[in-house]
Formats: C-alpha cells, structure tokens, sequence
C-alpha cells in the first residue's frame, strides 16, 4: 500500500528518539573536554625522546639517561625538516658507560611535523618515539609550536604507558643489544686471558723479561677487562 | 475563574486600552494584538530551532546542542548574536533594491497570514468573512519573494533553485487550496471562526473535528502534504537541499537577511499548521468535552505545537524527493483524490446523517486509494537491480 | 474621494508608470505587481473583501509568478540595446489617449447616473457563491470549459515539443 514504507520509518525514528533517553549505548556523542576518546595503541601524533631514569638520586633527570646520541640520522631523514639538532662539544656516558655524543638542542617545529614516523624507524638508538598527545594548541604564534628538548623528553615509563607492547619490545630490543656486548666483553676478556696465558708458555724459551712484561701487560688487559664487565650490569639496575 | 483564563489576553488588552481616549482604542487594541503575535511567534521559532535540533539529534542517536543554557535551550541567542553580527555581503552584479526586499517581503506577507488565525476564544486579530481567502492571497505573495531572492542573485544556481522552489509551491498551492475547500463546503462559510464554531460540539464527549470524517481525514493528510510543500519541509526541501548541494534561491544571502528568511519559512511553517488545525483539528477546542476547563489557547498552541513535532519527525525520516517526483505527486497521485474528496464531501452532506454515509464514503475514499496505490506499484516494476559494468 | 483613496491611486498610478518605463524588464514586472496590489487595495477599501482577495491571489499570486516566468524563459531579462521607447510613440500616446477618454467617458456616465446618497450594498461571500451558481451559472461553466481548453491545449504543445526535440 502506498505510504506503508513511510509508516514504517517513522516508526523507526521513533524508537530511536525515545530509545535515545533510555539507552546509554545508543548514543555515540563523545562530549569532547568532559570526555575523551581514548586513543588506540599505535595512535601516532608528534615525536618525544625517550630517557632512561639512570639518575638514582633523581629519577626524573632527563638529561642524565636520555638515549639520544645526536647522530642526527632523524633529522636528515626528516621529510619536511623539521627536526633541528646540535651536537654537544663534550661527551657524556650512556647506557653501557660509553662516553657519548650528546644533543645540546633539539627542537622539532611540530606545526611542520607531519607525523611520518620516519624519524622513529631510522633511529638506531630507540631515542626518539611517537607520543599521543594531540591537545597543543597554543596562543604563543612564534616559539609555542616549536618544541625544545625539555619539552620532548619524557621518560621510559611514560612510554610503557602509552604504547606498553612497542615498549615492551623496545626494552627486550635494548637489554639484548647490551646481553650481547656484555657477552662479547666477557668473551674478549676470556680470550685475552688465554692468550695472556699462552704467551708465556710459548715465550718461555724467548727472553724471559719481554716475557714477563707481555704477561703483565695481558694480565692487566684482563683485569681491565673484567672491571669493564662489570657496570653495564650496575646501568642496567 | 476559568473563563477568566482562558480570556485572559482579551482582559488585558482591555485593560491597557482602557489607558487611552475613547477615540484611539480601537486602534489600540489592533496594535497591541499586533505586538503580542509580532513577539510571539518569534519567541516561538527561536524555541523551535532548539527543538528541531534536539529533536533531530536524539532521532539520529547523538545529542543535540547542550551547551548554551540547560539542555541546549539558550542556542537561539547565540545562533541570533552570531546571524546578526555576520557580515551583510550583497554580490557586486546583484540588483541591489530587490535582493534587499526579497526577505522583506517574506516576513510581511507570512506575518499578514497570521492576522486571520483565531488562537483562542475572541482572539482573533481580525475576523474577516473571508479570512481563508486572504490567507491564501498572502501565501500566494509569499512564492513572490522566493523568485524575486533567486533572481536578484544573478547566480544560475539561484535562479534554478528559484524556479523549481515557485514550480513546487505553485502546484502543492492548488492541492492546498482543494483540500480547504471541502471544510468551506461543510461549514458554509470562509470565516475561520465560523469553521471552529461548527466543530466545537461534542457527541458523547468525543468532538465534531472534521479530522474524524472520512473527508476531513483524506483532505487533513492531503492538507499535511501540501503543507509541508508550500514551506519546503523536507521531504520536499529540493529548493533549500540544493544549497547543501549546489545553491538555493537563498545562496546568495548572509547575516541578517538569511535569518529572515529563515524565520519567513519558520512562521510559514507556524501558520500553516495554525490553519490545519483550524480547519481539521477544532482550532482552540478542547479534545474532549470534559476538558474544556483548560484555557482555548493552550489547546490552540498545543496542537500547533504537536504539528510542529510532525514536521520535524517527517524530516528526521524522510529522505529528499526529487524535482520530478514530487511533480508528478502532486499533479498525477494528490490532485485527482482532492477532487475525489470533493466529491465525496458533497456525498457526505447529501446523505443526511446516519451510518450509511459513514460507509459510503469511506469506502469510495478507501477503493481510490488502494486503486491507485496498486497502480502506482505495479507500473514501477521493482525487481532486482542488473549492473551493468565496463568490458 | 478619502485621504487612502488618494494613496492608494498614487500607489498604483506610479507602479503602472514604473511597470512602462522601467528599463529592467523585471523590475517593470515587479512594479506590475505593485499596481495589482494597489488595485487590490482599493477593492478592500470599498468593502469588497472577496474581490480583493482574490484580486492578490490571483494576479499577485500567479499572473505576476506568470509573468516573470515568461520573461526569464524567453530571452527578455537582458535589457534590450536600443532603450526601451519604441520610435513611434507618438502614435501609441495618441492610442492611449483616445481608450483613457472613452473609459472616462464611460465611467463618468455611470457615475452620473448612480444616485450619490445611497450606501454602498455589503456584499457577503455568500452572496457572490449564490450569484454564481444561481442567476451566472452559465458564464461560470463556460469559463470552466475555457479554462481547460487552455490547460489541455497548454499539455499538448509542451507534449509536442518534446516529441519534436526527440
């Protein structure tokens, strides 16, 4: 019959608009600064870089265990170039203990940014990640939206929050990389004590104070070895 | 204490005239009517836009706006501050005098129509002896600015849309128009108080309203839909949809003047169903014998308000009409069973009461529809759809 | 001969010289319209409510939509190079002014003949309903008749062109 169709809609709109009332899960409204849509885990915004907390005394001391070594990798292979990074003239010790280049400035102009990710897959320290944090708006029109290195650092536990499987991943990554050059240290260490112990053995018929004095030196190459062996596992804790 | 009530704007425009010399009451009395309706309705539509919005919203599953004021209710101010400070910008090529007097137009032909509409016992504006027929002629005036908006645009999209927005009022004018005038036929007169008189009794409490006549039931739906036509509701809003889309005979208009008309098309809206259910719905009388305590006009509004309320469900529900389609509606499907109903009207009066007229007419009314119904479907050949693709 | 029956005369006089001498085409039709709604006006002042009504339904209401619409669809809203005084207006004022004298003549007569202390009769809706169908039914059929030769014949030539465009 005609107008069958229209009767039956209406009816259908009908129960949507008392159903409105009365049903939470109908409504889809998101009331934005009461509510937030909480983001999903591989929500990409803008970089931050990622610090370790190796300050015991303060655990909040980014410029101690940020893992950043400026080799400025990222900002070459910035599409739009909006990372901007100076290398510091001294060095500090990272992760490991190894004195380190460090970044004396590193600003990103997140009005350029195009979040690409780029930054983050070229990185070959896990320095830089992608951060979630989408509410930047500011008033300032010349420096608000070009964020500083204070400004981008934010900690380790920061990022197990916001994104915990990369995270998760990210530490095994790293606890590995250092596993293996505590084992190659080690290795090199054993090696070097064998060596130092076979020299003797074979220089014994050679001059005996050349001798001695390689089997010091080797000797002294060991224990050095070995006290090298020794922070990574005190940086890891 | 309940007349009192319910005559209580007529007491106190009486008080207020009793303020001023004899001479210059009667004068009074026709200005400050004319306040009361000038402040009214646009209190009126303000309230609507919210309602419409909300209402739309809750039938869309979201929420509707609900910031300014509790529960939304204050946005008509901030929509009216926003439309009045917007910048006023007139094309350089436009016809300056007639793109001015374009929503002028509007708003005073669509108030005029509300002179005629009796909104309680005695509140009248003016009781004219043809009062439906003027407010005919001022709807009529009404088609008059949505042309002369489109043209002054001098923009083919606005003229378009000018064009086809006249083509649709005109032919949904005549189905309007017919379906008047089987309650014109019934009451014997074109005086809108007369027709709520002849509809203000009651048969074992239930009311004499011509929507429970066979007639008055086909003519009311038939009067619903020419009515939603003639103020470019959807699903009959192809002049204003086409500002979505492409441009409406309105494009061309910012600020102020778009609020005009906005508001001329809100007020048509308003008095157009004051004239249904003045006509099918009793007016100001009261549903059932029992509740005639309740003032006349809060029943009057009521129901303007509960047709309000249809108007904005049909609009949440329905999809648009095309340009096509709703001609041949109109000219092809509504106008043959408005004269139908004519007819059947004239049945209806030269039966003579009792049941069988009842049954008559009802069943002539019923066979047409379904006839054409049938009809309808069966030319339309609704079978699966075939694709055809690029080799 | 009140003060608003002077108004109102001005009104239309001057919307049926704007409707002449305009150079916009719809301008001129929309000054047309201001006429017909002064001649409306002037129907209302003299108690003929449902002559006046229907005077705004029918001639503001579709014979100036008609009007407008015949300018837009044939190519007369650009306004027209040559100005819009044809060469031979002297004739025409000639013309002009030997219908206005005959009107005048005609209206003059009858006035002369209508006694002047009579009250103007109120003619109720009714009554107009009741000539209609009583003493001038047959005028009425036969412009019913009219009416739908028009509209049939108005069918069969857009019914035609369309063939002929095919």
């Amino acid at each position: 019959m005609l107008g069958e169709g229209i009767l039956k809609g209406m009816a259908e709109t009908a129960k949507n608009f008392v159903g409105s009332y009365f049903s939470a899960e109908r409504m889809t409204t998101v009331q934005y600064p009461e509510e937030r849509i909480t983001p999903y885990e591989a929500a990409r915004v803008f970089p931050f870089l990622v610090y370790d907390s190796r300050n015991t005394a303060d655990p909040s001391d980014w410029e101690a265990g940020m893992r950043c070594v400026a080799c400025q990798i990222c900002e070459k292979e910035c599409p739009p170039k909006c990372i901007y990074i100076d290398k510091s003239k001294d060095k500090k010790p990272d992760a490991i203990g190894k004195p380190q280049f460090y970044p004396s400035r590193f600003d990103i102009d997140i009005s350029v940014c195009m979040s690409c990710q780029i930054c983050v897959e070229v990185c070959p320290f896990e320095a830089i990640k992608m951060d979630t944090v989408y509410e930047l708006s500011t008033d300032d029109r010349f420096g608000g939206l070009l964020l500083d290195r204070e400004q981008l650092a934010k900690s380790n536990e920061y990022y197990h929050r916001i994104h915990p499987t990369e995270a998760a991943e990210v530490d095994d990554r790293l606890s590995e990389g250092r596993a293996k050059t505590d084992a190659k240290i080690t290795a090199g260490a054993i090696a070097a004590a064998i060596r130092g112990a076979e020299v003797p053995a074979t220089a014994k018929a050679a001059t005996k104070p050349v001798a001695d004095g390689a089997v010091e030196d080797d000797a002294a190459r060991a224990a050095a070895a070995k006290k090298a062996a020794e922070p990574p596992t005190g940086a890891e804790n | 204490m309940q007349g009192n009530m319910d005559q209580i704007f007529v007491l106190l425009q009486h008080w207020l005239m009793g303020y001023l010399p004899m001479a210059l009451q009667p004068l009074a009395g026709v200005v400050l009517g004319v306040v009361a309706i000038v402040c009214v309705f646009p209190a009126l539509f303000a309230l609507t836009t919210v309602f419409e919005r909300k209402g739309l919203a809750r039938i869309q599953n979201r929420i509707g706006p609900n910031r300014v004021g509790p529960f939304g209710l204050l946005q008509p101010i901030a929509d009216g501050i926003k439309s009045l400070t917007k910048e006023d910008i007139v094309p350089l090529s436009a016809d300056a005098t007639v793109h001015f007097l374009a929503p002028v137009v509007l708003v005073v032909t669509v108030f005029m129509g509300f002179a005629v509409l009796p909104m309680g016992r005695n509140m009248v504006l003016v009781d004219l002896d043809a009062g439906l027929l003027f407010y005919f002629a001022m709807g009529a005036s009404a088609e008059l600015s949505v042309f002369m908006a489109g043209w002054s645009s001098r923009n083919k999209y606005s003229l378009m849309g000018a064009m086809r927005a006249v083509a649709q009022m005109i032919s949904y004018e005549v189905v309007l128009l017919l379906s008047s005038v089987t309650v014109v036929m019934m009451t014997g007169s074109l005086s809108l108080t007369k027709i709520i008189e002849a509809q203000n009794h009651y048969t074992w409490g239930l009311p004499h309203w011509f929507i429970f006549t066979p007639w008055g039931l086909a003519g009311f739906v038939m009067y619903a839909i020419a009515a939603t036509a003639e103020t470019n509701r959807s699903p009959f809003d192809l002049p204003e949809g086409e500002s979505e889309l492409v441009a409406g005979y309105h494009t061309e208009y910012s600020g102020f003047k778009f609020a005009l008309f906005f508001l001329g098309e809100y007020l048509a809206m308003f008095s157009i169903s004051g004239l249904g259910t003045t006509l099918f719905l009793g007016g100001w009388s009261a549903p059932l014998a029992w509740l005639a305590w309740v003032p006349s006009w809060i029943w009057f509004f009521s129901k303007l308000m509960m047709s309000i309320f249809v108007f904005i469900w049909m609009r949440g529900t329905l999809p648009r009409l095309r340009q096509d389609q709703l001609m041949n509606f109109a000219w092809k499907l509504i106008l043959p069973m408005c004269l139908l109903n004519l007819m059947v009207a004239a049945l209806w009066r030269f039966l003579g009461e009792g049941w069988l007229r009842w049954v008559v007419c009802s069943a002539i009314l019923i066979a047409a529809y379904a006839g054409m119904s049938l009809n309808e479907l069966r030319r339309k050949q609704i079978g699966p759809r075939r694709y055809r693709y690029a080799e | 001969m009140s003060f608003v029956f002077y108004l109102l005369a001005t009104l239309t006089v001057a919307g049926a010289l704007a409707a002449v001498l305009l150079k916009n085409t719809v301008h001129c039709a929309l000054a047309l319209t201001v006429a017909f709604a002064g001649l409306a006006l002037l129907f209302l002042d003299l108690d003929a409510q449902f002559a006046g009504f229907a005077q705004i339904l029918v001639y503001i209401g579709a014979v100036a939509i008609l009007v407008v619409f015949a300018i837009l669809l044939t190519k007369g809203s650009e306004t027209p190079k040559d100005g819009v005084f044809s060469r031979t207006w002297v004739a025409g004022l000639a013309v002009a002014a030997a219908v206005f004298a005959v009107l005048a003549w005609a209206v003059i007569q009858t006035a002369n003949l209508l006694p002047s202390s009579a009250p103007a009769p109120t003619v109720t809706v009714q009554q107009i309903g009741q000539a209609l169908v009583g003493r001038y039914v047959l005028p009425l059929e036969i412009v019913a008749v009219l009416l739908t030769a028009a509209m049939i014949g108005a069918v069969i030539i857009a019914m035609h062109e369309k063939d002929g465009v095919k």
